[in-house]
């Protein structure tokens, strides 16, 4: 059989996460792509549970459980002694979900990326705190139910632009992903380990319990958000310079809310209203790749 | 190193927490209410089972057709969602 992403298994079965979990086969796919000379960072997120309790581990990996403000930090460290060391053909890589990010651990990612030092930070992101019950994270969507906004008081306030603050720290490289698109997700991490510097990647990784969803659905869902137009997969280099992984033709927003329960009480204004935010935002995005396109003519191909 | 890991003294035990066996000791089959079964006849072998697998419990054998291992599948149900063919459908379990 012709594989198109790497046939190597780095992350073995047994590991914890529920049944159709998107961060699970976030990992495997990063793993695919990076390898088994990594070395990985997880603060508390639903990645510190899957990965199994003492004295076994799920990922293949070296790993290294830290608190939940400082994935960044700790891979920066771990970065400098393999530096030292001289074995710079290691990967390291800082993999936190989104509270670990958009909230408690913007400050340390917000330093590392600063410094510019040479990790790849993943964020998983399944849109609330899912790994403690389902709480709202500054990641959840607007419309969204959650066990801290619940439907009568439904998260008011959009999504917090992360791949923006990161682009506006000059990162080398920021990218969204998705784990329905598994051989452009390999191709993002292959891009990531072959440049120097803070690499961020944003993947969309559904959460059948969270987002109240059947667990078989959870790739179609994710696949769902990208065709919607509801999380655009593009990268962003130099900060500056921003291109479409790709464009699809807009679906209506209603196969992406529809199986989901989180979304189940939205009247139909609401989500009108909706819409009308995914669409500006993803015309900013489409204005910004145009605005970059002289930029990726010169690079010729990447 | 699937095996599992028991110390009988304390001195046994490493100073600090550290992996020292991989997650495979945990037969995680016994969460399956569903069982994906696949149809020979309809299967093209185009791999999308093995692709979206998040157990990483579906092998392709020597003929490439898919065989899903049934100590570690979950049965959440993506294979037979992503199957082009139809190939693959969930079946209760007794």
């Amino acid at each position: 059989m012709k594989y198109t992403i790497p046939a190597e298994e780095v992350m073995c079965s047994g590991h914890k996460a529920c049944q159709g979990c998107g961060a699970a086969l976030a990992m495997r796919y990063a793993l695919k792509a990076l390898g088994p000379r990594t070395i990985m960072t997880f603060p508390a997120c639903c990645w510190s549970v899957i990965d199994g309790p003492f004295p076994y581990s799920a990922v293949g990996v070296p790993l290294f459980h830290t608190a939940f403000e400082t994935a960044a930090v700790v891979a920066s460290g771990i970065r400098a002694g393999l530096d030292a060391r001289g074995e710079e053909d290691i990967n390291v890589v800082a993999w936190a979900g989104d509270g670990g990010t958009f909230d408690i651990g913007i400050q340390a990612l917000s330093g590392t990326t600063e410094r510019n030092d040479n990790i790849i930070y993943v964020c998983y992101d399944n849109e609330a705190y899912m790994n403690t019950g389902v709480q709202r994270s500054s990641a959840t969507p607007w419309g969204a139910v959650t066990s801290t906004t619940p439907a009568r008081h439904f998260k008011q306030e959009r999504k917090k632009d992360m791949m923006a603050i990161l682009a506006a720290h000059s990162i080398p490289y920021t990218a969204s992903a998705s784990v329905a698109y598994p051989e452009d997700f390999v191709k993002k991490l292959n891009y990531a380990k072959s440049i120097k510097g803070t690499k961020f990647l944003h993947i969309l990784a559904s959460c059948p319990p969270g987002w109240r969803s059947a667990p078989e659905l959870a790739v179609q869902l994710a696949r769902l958000a990208v065709q919607t137009h509801v999380f655009p997969l593009y990268e962003i280099h130099e900060g500056r310079y921003f291109r479409m992984s790709m464009n699809p033709k807009k679906k209506p927003i209603t196969e992406y809310l529809k199986p989901q329960g989180r979304f189940r009480h939205l009247t139909e204004e609401q989500v009108a209203d909706m819409d009308r935010m995914v669409d500006e935002r993803y015309e900013y995005l489409l204005e910004q790749a145009e605005r970059s396109k002289p930029y990726f003519e010169d690079k010729k191909g990447n | 190193m699937s095996e599992e890991i028991k110390w009988t003294k304390e001195s046994d035990m490493p100073l600090m927490a550290m992996s020292m066996g991989r997650m495979t000791v945990n037969k995680t089959g016994s969460w399956r209410n569903l069982r994906p079964v696949v149809d020979k006849d309809k299967c093209n072998k185009c791999g999308i089972c093995w692709k979206f697998c998040p157990d990483v419990s579906i092998k392709m054998d020597a003929e490439d057709y898919p065989v899903v291992d049934l100590e570690y599948c979950k049965g959440c149900g993506i294979c037979a969602t992503e199957c082009p063919k139809d190939a693959i459908t969930m079946v209760k379990e007794s």
